[in-house]
């Protein structure tokens, strides 16, 4: 049975990017244990031969033609940016 | 008599006679709204101003009568997008995303048709919910008792429609998000076949799982519906190139001959299922049985593990989903974030709520190494046994009828503590989208007790959706169901 620890709470937050405060760790320390115990009721059954599916449609590598076509323009791809400077959108620096 | 009592094919009857005009309809859609949204509160965002507008505009237009849909108002669901018109997923994360800048394909295909558009429908925060309490905004309530809830994710959707605040709706169904809130609001909701309708421009939530699709008051208007919406579209690629029948056409045919299976993990054999909702569902089959259909009783062996594959899977896709919204390009931006990482944290959980985060969370555990086979993997695989068995099924039967719902609807506030608790009311519904097939809840009796509407739910192998709306409309028919309204005060106009 797979238990889950506040120390893994807290690194899944980290790859997921949810910065949790301590509360919230200690709540999802226990929903997360509690769902998956549930899901390891899948494990009555054996599975080994089973093909899994990740999706119902009988399609492969579906393709369209890569011809340029219009879309939308820069001045309108920024304007629902919470913070933009000429013509980009701005972020916290990202080199020290 | 109220514009709201009349189908589609009445109602063009009388704007093409001029009895009535898309003006009048459209502002008495925003008449009752201001009369009983209050209660009901359905609507994160009207569209008032350009719905007015272009009902002017539609009145000047020639109108054959031939296209049921012109001039009708329709409410959407939050997390379809709409160009120019905010959409909000009813996530605090996308408040100020006032600006969509494109149309999504439904919302094409609906301008092509000429319906209106009255303002964007409360739902579950980015569609993960049974109950629309886990919306950043409100609760929407269920216009038969407002003490309950409307059921979700679509609960807004399907509650506009009962309330008759709109003529029709669009929501959206991942594990049951349009027939669960149809059943608890009394109206009728289609979840399609997977890929049936484009879900471009649908904010993704688990992308092998969502579906958009109509709720109505009638099986007829949402036949009318569907018809609009569906095709294939190059702008998703699991959008499937099929021929599309004629759905109006399906509902001439009787029900003569037709074969239904009932699975006992449904009925007979559903420990949770309310014994008033069995009632009705039986009841249901004896109406079919003198329409001349036969039903047997059949087995989906792997029902019971229809929710944990699906909240591994359905997490597992939304943790991927969801990490576009970081703060950058648009939504809500931390207002104290040092660097990028934690621009990224800051901004997400300042942004999603609880169950968000919980999915996410789940999501980005199932996924992560170590646990990737045990989990997701895993579910993928009892994926696969699932759809197995509505396989078997339908190589013998040609619909699957059951409950839509164990229970009628619950009250607010009742089971938002307990996440397992909540997730069982989608044990019925949740299969259906595993296996990717169509199905429909309608309404099929009411609560002697607490006077909440009672859940038929119809489902069909994939690309099965006439046979669904020959199988309802006899039984509608042959009904009054769908003719109760619930009773908000307030006379209409």
């Amino acid at each position: 049975m797979v238990e889950i620890s506040k120390e893994q709470v807290k690194h899944v937050a980290h790859l997921a990017r949810l910065a949790l405060t301590d509360e919230e760790v200690e709540s999802m320390t226990k929903h997360l244990g509690d769902i998956i115990h549930y899901a390891e009721l899948l494990n009555e059954l054996e599975t080994t031969d089973v093909a899994p599916t990740a999706h119902v449609l009988d399609l492969k590598n579906v393709m369209r033609k890569d011809e340029p076509r219009k879309w939308i323009e820069r001045d309108d791809a920024l304007k629902n940016g919470p913070d933009v400077k000429d013509g980009q959108f701005r972020v916290p620096s990202i080199l020290e | 008599m109220s514009v709201f009592n009349f189908t589609l094919k009445e109602l063009q009857e009388k704007l093409h006679n001029k009895e009535v005009t898309v003006t009048e309809l459209v502002q008495a859609s925003f008449d009752r709204i201001d009369q009983v949204d209050d209660q009901v509160k359905a609507f994160i965002t009207l569209n008032r101003e350009a719905a007015l507008a272009q009902a002017k505009e539609l009145d000047q237009q020639p109108n054959s009568g031939s296209n049921p849909l012109f001039g009708i108002p329709i409410g959407i669901k939050d997390n379809i997008v709409t160009k120019g018109l905010r959409t909000t997923c009813a996530s605090q994360l996308l408040d100020n995303f006032t600006d969509p800048l494109y149309d999504a394909t439904v919302i094409e295909k609906l301008a092509k048709q000429q319906t209106v558009t009255i303002g964007k429908l409360n739902m579950d925060e980015f569609a993960m919910g049974s109950s629309n309490e886990n919306s950043s905004y409100f609760t929407t309530r269920n216009p038969w008792n407002t003490d309950y809830v409307p059921g979700g994710s679509s609960g807004g959707s399907a509650a506009s429609v009962a309330a008759e605040e709109v003529f029709f709706s669009l929501g959206s169904d991942t594990g049951g998000s349009i027939r669960e809130p149809a059943a608890y609001c009394g109206v009728v909701g289609l979840k399609p076949t997977y890929g049936l309708v484009s879900r471009f421009g649908l904010v993704a939530f688990a992308s092998s799982l969502d579906q958009i699709g109509p709720i109505t008051r009638t099986v007829e208007d949402n036949a009318h519906l569907l018809q609009a919406i569906v095709g294939h579209d190059p702008m998703d690629s699991t959008s499937v190139n099929v021929d599309i029948p004629n759905y109006a056409d399906a509902l001439k045919q009787d029900v003569k001959g037709l074969k239904i299976a009932v699975p006992k993990e449904y009925l007979s054999e559903q420990e949770g299922l309310d014994p008033e909702v069995r009632e009705a569902v039986l009841a249901a089959l004896k109406v079919y049985e003198d329409l001349g259909a036969t039903w047997e009783e059949v087995s989906l062996p792997h029902s019971k593990y229809g929710i944990a594959a699906y909240y591994l899977l359905a997490s597992s896709e939304a943790s991927a989903n969801l990490a576009r919204f970081d703060g950058v390009r648009y939504g809500v931006r931390t207002e104290n974030a040092d660097n990028m990482i934690d621009l990224f944290k800051k901004s997400r959980s300042e942004g999603f709520g609880d169950e968000v985060k919980r999915r996410i969370m789940l999501g980005t555990f199932a996924l992560s190494s170590g646990y990737y086979d045990a989990f997701y993997k895993k579910a993928q695989k009892v994926r696969t046994l699932i759809k197995n068995d509505f396989d078997q099924v339908f190589e013998k039967y040609d619909v699957i009828i059951g409950p839509t719902t164990p229970t009628t609807a619950f009250k607010v506030g009742e089971k938002v503590d307990d996440p397992l608790t909540m997730y069982a009311n989608d044990l019925l519904t949740i299969p259906v989208n595993l296996a990717g097939v169509p199905g429909m809840s309608l309404p099929c009796g009411f609560s002697k007790k607490t006077g909440l509407p009672i859940g038929l739910q119809i489902i069909a192998k994939h690309f099965g959706e006439d046979t669904i709306y020959r199988a309802a409309h006899a039984f509608e028919q042959a009904t009054d169901h769908h003719k109760q309204r619930p009773n908000l005060g307030g006379e209409q106009a």
